[in-house]
């Protein structure tokens, strides 16, 4: 995971390498298959020896499979641009039809005569409960990814690995269904607490009722991406240099002094990327957040008030029943929705970049 | 800054396996000692005894005793870390730390130590790598990655990185063994200036190298597969390379085994 700059520049360079000795061994399979005929005739050279060169092939298996990898990679093209054409043209009637802005108004009723309709609640909402997932997953996940890595016996390791891959399997309906009919009293008596001791703090504010509430779902998002962080940081760093560890320890590095110098460095890049898938699921997972949260479309800080929405639960509760203009107004925030996930992905791409001087050449 | 190490009767275990028996040897401060031998006879594991490195591998531990200066390092109250600062150790392959600079590698070993201070970081990190003698190659470009640097150089800053820490003793696991002959002449130019200050013992599977550089070498040897490895003969180089007391030190040393 770490060195996917790395890897992908190496595949290039396979890439190209491939492809120039694709002429070259092509010569060289048909001068193999030319050889027994000329030593079979008296007097014939040896193999490989004197006589014209053969003609490369025009047509053949190396010849079709390029064709077809060539029409995979195009695939993908234009599978992405119908993707977008559909959105937009389905989109854009819908958001001319909407007579409230669409990026301020606080509210989805898109199925009246007179549309209206606003993101901003709903993409405050989705970005407000990833984040909170992550906040709460990511130390978790770590802690959990090195216990495995470095301080469990093998055995042991691996079999929690297992059972933390196991996590991953579970549907997100069921971890939909299990917070909201079984982890939601006990969030909703630890928000009544909070509320109590540090209602000052707006994040915790608020008269209640409590329960349905952002931190529920971020609770529930939080134990979702938590095995995807986890199984992926395990992996980098197990993959750390035995030389790298063991030059730190050998400068008098404590056990932890030498995670902190070796393996997390190392293992940066890698722990980004996991991340960054994390919170691509946590921004997309949409049944266990429309089972959790209280759905409300306003723009609130508040952590622990019933309330809260994303855009994919709000897609996934509001489409039974919308009409043509409520489905145009679903898809605009699904567009909405994509671009928050390019952003982010941008954003760790850059993050791994611009140290790649130091991870090309770690590997 | 340097310290007489001596062990006795030191055996070393992977497991179940016994790598090394009742090694009992002496090394004076302010020399270089060369362990030779072939492969499997435990040089390398008695190495990583001396700075407790062995017990790092799971399963590994090692019983007799270990002093320097008098103070026993396998002591109950001793603290491992303590005993790898004052011994050094530097690898067979170059491993400078990849996601670091060539100055954060050279000072590391001082951050664990909780130096902080940026002008104290700077004078260790010249100091070292002019001891080094990888300072001119580098200074104008210690902001770039260590990992950057030619296999030579990596190392020497693997030996930058070991002494800025100020060790009593530094250790070497055949550092010469991945780097070309122009390489090796400039750490073994490095080793006769460092054992102004330091107890220098070296692994080496090149005897040459051991004559070269040595003042003192010890002979390991096995007697079959499977069997732990004993100290065969330890004297005055010299005296090793030129009249071996055993036959067996004669038959390596010749190349008539190993």
């Amino acid at each position: 995971m770490g060195e996917t700059p790395h890897r992908s520049a190496d595949a290039g360079t396979g890439g190209t390498r491939v492809t120039q000795s694709h002429e070259r061994p092509a010569g060289a399979s048909a001068r193999v298959a030319e050889a027994p005929v000329s030593t079979r005739s008296p007097g014939g050279t040896e193999l490989g020896g004197g006589g014209a060169l053969p003609r490369s092939r025009k047509f053949g298996a190396e010849r079709a499979f390029r064709g077809l990898t060539l029409a995979a990679g195009t695939a993908v093209l234009v599978i992405i641009a119908a993707i977008a054409i559909f959105l937009v043209a389905k989109a854009v009637p819908a958001l001319r039809a909407n007579t409230e802005d669409f990026w301020s108004y606080e509210g989805w009723s898109p199925n009246e005569t007179q549309p209206k309709f606003g993101i901003g609640a709903l993409a405050f909402g989705t970005v407000l409960s990833s984040a909170l997932a992550l906040l709460i997953a990511v130390p978790v996940a770590l802690g959990i990814a090195l216990y495995l890595s470095h301080y469990a016996p093998r055995r042991l390791g691996t079999a929690l690995g297992f059972l933390v891959d196991l996590l991953a399997a579970v549907p997100s309906v069921v971890f939909g269904l299990w917070g909201r009919d079984v982890f939601s009293s006990p969030v909703a008596d630890f928000s009544v607490w909070l509320n109590q001791h540090f209602g000052w703090i707006p994040l915790f504010g608020g008269d209640g009722p409590f329960g349905a509430s952002v931190m529920l779902g971020g609770l529930v998002l939080a134990i979702m991406v938590l095995p995807i962080i986890t199984s992926l940081s395990r992996e980098v760093f197990l993959q750390t240099p035995t030389a790298n560890e063991e030059a730190a320890l050998a400068l008098g590095a404590t056990r932890w002094e030498m995670l902190r110098t070796a393996v997390l460095p190392y293992g940066r890049p890698g722990i980004i990327a996991a991340m960054m898938l994390g919170l691509g699921r946590a921004l997309g997972e949409t049944i266990a957040l429309a089972l959790t949260l209280g759905i409300t479309f306003n723009i609130s800080f508040n952590l622990i008030q019933n309330g809260g929405n994303t855009i994919a639960a709000n897609i996934a509760n509001a489409f039974g029943e919308a009409n043509e203009t409520g489905r145009g107004a679903l898809i605009a925030s699904g567009l909405v929705l994509f671009a928050i996930t390019l952003i982010v992905n941008i954003t760790a791409r850059a993050i791994i970049y611009r140290r790649r001087e130091f991870t090309e050449s770690a590997a | 800054m340097a310290k007489r190490v001596s062990a006795s009767n030191v055996t070393a275990y992977y497991g179940g396996f016994k790598a090394i028996e009742n090694i009992n040897l002496t090394v004076e401060p302010k020399t270089v000692t060369a362990l030779i031998g072939p492969s499997g006879c435990g040089k390398s594991t008695f190495l990583r005894s001396i700075n407790r490195m062995h017990e790092v591998l799971p399963g590994a531990r090692v019983e007799g005793s270990l002093t320097i200066d008098d103070q026993d390092i396998y002591d109950r109250d001793v603290d491992v870390t303590a005993v790898r600062r004052t011994i050094g150790m530097v690898f067979q392959r170059p491993n400078p730390f990849p996601t670091m600079s060539i100055f954060e590698n050279v000072v590391a070993g001082l951050k664990l130590n909780g130096v902080r201070k940026k002008s104290i970081l700077e004078d260790a990190a010249e100091k070292a790598l002019r001891s080094a003698n990888l300072w001119d190659e580098v200074k104008d470009r210690l902001g770039k990655p260590g990992a950057g640097l030619s296999g030579g150089q990596q190392q020497r800053l693997c030996i930058a990185r070991t002494i800025a820490v100020e060790p009593q003793v530094v250790l070497m696991d055949e550092p010469c063994s991945a780097l070309d002959p122009i390489s090796t002449l400039a750490i073994e130019d490095l080793m006769f200036q460092l054992k102004d200050k330091f107890t220098i013992i070296i692994v080496t599977h090149n005897m040459q190298q051991a004559a070269r550089v040595s003042d003192r070498t010890a002979f390991f040897s096995i007697e079959k597969t499977g069997d732990p490895g004993r100290l065969i003969e330890y004297d005055n180089t010299q005296k090793i390379f030129s009249n071996p007391s055993v036959k067996k030190t004669e038959d390596y040393i010749t190349g008539r085994f190993g």
